[in-house]
């Protein structure tokens, strides 16, 4: 009896929370791909009739605003990269004894609302603003300058919004590396660029994939940005999901579309952590 | 600094140069840094200085002046306010529901082998990486389909859900890093499974059930993509702030973005202040 209840404990411990994500989480995509192969309209009703052709219609319609999230989820991420390592490299190796202080700083944007704080950076691209204003008014920016409504403005919000879920994984990863493994390769006569690439670098890069993992697919399919930087000129997948749910109730070319973005994602995703091991991309991503 | 010269070994002399030079181009390093938290500051200074902005027309992004106007008026907005309430309670109530769902799972994976244990990580890793707009549209078909209303209950389970894998993961990480062994002495010493959960297990864990805690709550209140697919009328203060683009966002709202921010970054410092002293 005793033993029985002991086998049985991780399952009950599991199962409120397990019941929950069944239900709220792998149930609904269930039904998502279902309606994602009917037919109908919000006034006769969605039947099931397995009509495939959803989803090339949703390519055939939707492709260019599919590649377009997708190149947009690249610029952002590779600037994320590029921004974020090498103040995580500055943080961890010379932070000294303030290292928590900075990395505190460059998290403070998770303090404020991230539609706030896509709605302050497009203050301070507004030709107006209180940026661009006084700037242009001076004779400093040419009056026909514009940031706004462009895909430009896009990216750098996306940027600009997940740089702190790119700076965090890298830190953590440089911060584990041994110092003196660092040391060991300047006594083997590596120079600065050599202990850098060769050592720094390889073992840094798990920080990096994780950081790539937790910006890349928010960004590839967010629509905030977009709607409140990009006009009309830069629309971006996540934005044609929600207008067919809501402005067109297109339920079933909006779940096609939705369930094609999650399938390319997901599966990128997973081929990478496979290559990576799991856990490790899961324990990065709770910090 | 000693000098170098006159001793034989060819490398002495290399390694105070490395060193210098590696002061040097940290100052660069470190000038970039500050400049990429500048630039990430930056919006932010600009969204609490137009709290202060004495303006008069609809839009707020011209500099009329200082006053404390909107933080005497905060309240004054029935609609925005109300946004607001809801977005703290259902935050606070899902923090709670989550976090002692999260903490039961966390502790399962971290403590037990059993069978189902791959699905579950599984399930929780592609609740992580999953795109929060596919979370919300596979939702709301879901309740379309059931013809569920939507409103404030369905926010509440969505955010319950999309939290739960961030609570378990947390949790999972403090318990892999326990002692069995403590535990067992509880039940050595006589101890049942309830108090020594109570008693042994709980408080070594706390930290970690604590930050998994603070994680729900952030990711709750902060939410729109999920809560814009499953609130029906219901209106949160993201919501709110969003669809206030198209006339005109009031001050108030930078005024409470400012208060949100004000009161987040006391809570870290206070909480990092304990957990050093500890």
């Amino acid at each position: 009896m005793r033993r029985l209840r002991g086998a049985l404990a991780p399952y009950l411990m599991i199962l409120p929370g397990g019941l929950w994500m069944a239900v709220f989480f792998v149930v609904p995509l269930v039904f998502m791909f279902s309606v994602s192969l009917m037919t109908g309209n919000i006034i006769d009703g969605f039947k099931q009739t397995w009509h495939w052709q959803n989803y090339t219609d949703g390519f055939h319609t939707y492709g260019d605003k599919l590649v377009r999230s997708l190149w947009y989820g690249l610029l952002a991420t590779v600037a994320c990269i590029a921004l974020a390592y090498p103040a995580a490299y500055w943080i961890a190796f010379k932070g000294g004894r303030r290292k928590s202080t900075y990395l505190f700083l460059l998290l403070l944007p998770f303090f404020v609302s991230f539609v706030l704080r896509t709605l302050a950076w497009k203050l301070v691209l507004t030709d107006n603003g209180p940026l661009l204003g006084p700037l242009r008014n001076h004779g400093l920016l040419p009056s026909d300058f514009h940031v706004l409504d462009s895909g430009f403005a896009v990216v750098s919000g996306l940027t600009y919004n997940f740089l702190p879920f790119m700076v965090l994984p890298i830190y953590v990863a440089l911060e584990r590396i041994d110092y003196r493994v660092i040391e060991a390769s300047y006594d083997l006569y590596a120079s600065r660029t050599q202990a850098f690439l060769r050592v720094v670098l390889p073992l840094s890069l798990p920080g990096v994939f994780a950081g790539v993992i937790m910006t890349f697919v928010p960004v590839a399919s967010d629509y905030v940005n977009s709607e409140v930087l990009g006009g009309p000129n830069n629309v971006m997948i996540g934005h044609i999901i929600r207008t067919e749910y809501f402005d067109n109730s297109s339920y079933a070319l909006a779940s096609a579309l939705s369930f094609s973005l999650m399938a390319l994602l997901l599966v990128g995703i997973f081929a990478y952590a496979r290559a990576l091991g799991t856990e490790d991309v899961l324990e990065a991503a709770g910090r | 600094m000693t000098t170098t010269l006159g001793k034989p070994a060819a490398s002495a002399p290399a390694p105070a140069k490395r060193r210098r030079r590696a002061r040097r181009d940290g100052l660069g390093l470190r000038l970039y840094t500050w400049l990429i938290i500048a630039w990430l500051m930056l919006p932010i200074a600009i969204m609490i200085l137009f709290g202060f902005n004495d303006t008069h027309s609809k839009q707020n992004f011209q500099w009329e002046g200082f006053t404390l106007r909107w933080y005497q008026h905060l309240f004054d907005k029935g609609d925005l306010t109300r946004a607001l309430w809801n977005s703290v309670s259902i935050a606070l109530l899902s923090t709670v529901i989550t976090t002692v769902l999260g903490t039961f799972v966390g502790i399962a994976l971290g403590r037990f082998r059993f069978r189902g244990k791959g699905v579950t990580n599984l399930v929780l890793f592609a609740a992580i990486s999953c795109p929060e707009i596919v979370m919300g549209s596979s939702l709301l078909s879901m309740f379309v389909s059931l013809d569920l209303p939507r409103g404030y209950w369905t926010v509440l389970i969505a955010h319950v859900m999309f939290s739960i894998s961030f609570v378990a993961v947390t949790v999972r990480a403090r318990v892999v890093g326990l002692d069995p062994k403590v535990e067992e002495a509880a039940k050595d010493l006589g101890a049942g499974p309830v108090e020594t959960f109570r008693l042994v297990t709980l408080p070594m864990i706390m930290p970690g059930v604590l930050s998994g805690a603070l994680l729900a709550f952030a990711l709750s209140i902060d939410d729109f993509v999920i809560t814009n697919f499953t609130s029906g009328s219901t209106v949160t203060f993201p919501l709110w702030v969003y669809a206030s683009t198209r006339t005109g966002t009031p001050p108030q709202v930078n005024v409470m973005g400012t208060l949100i921010f004000a009161v987040g970054v006391l809570l870290a410092v206070v909480s990092a202040r304990r957990g050093r002293r500890t």
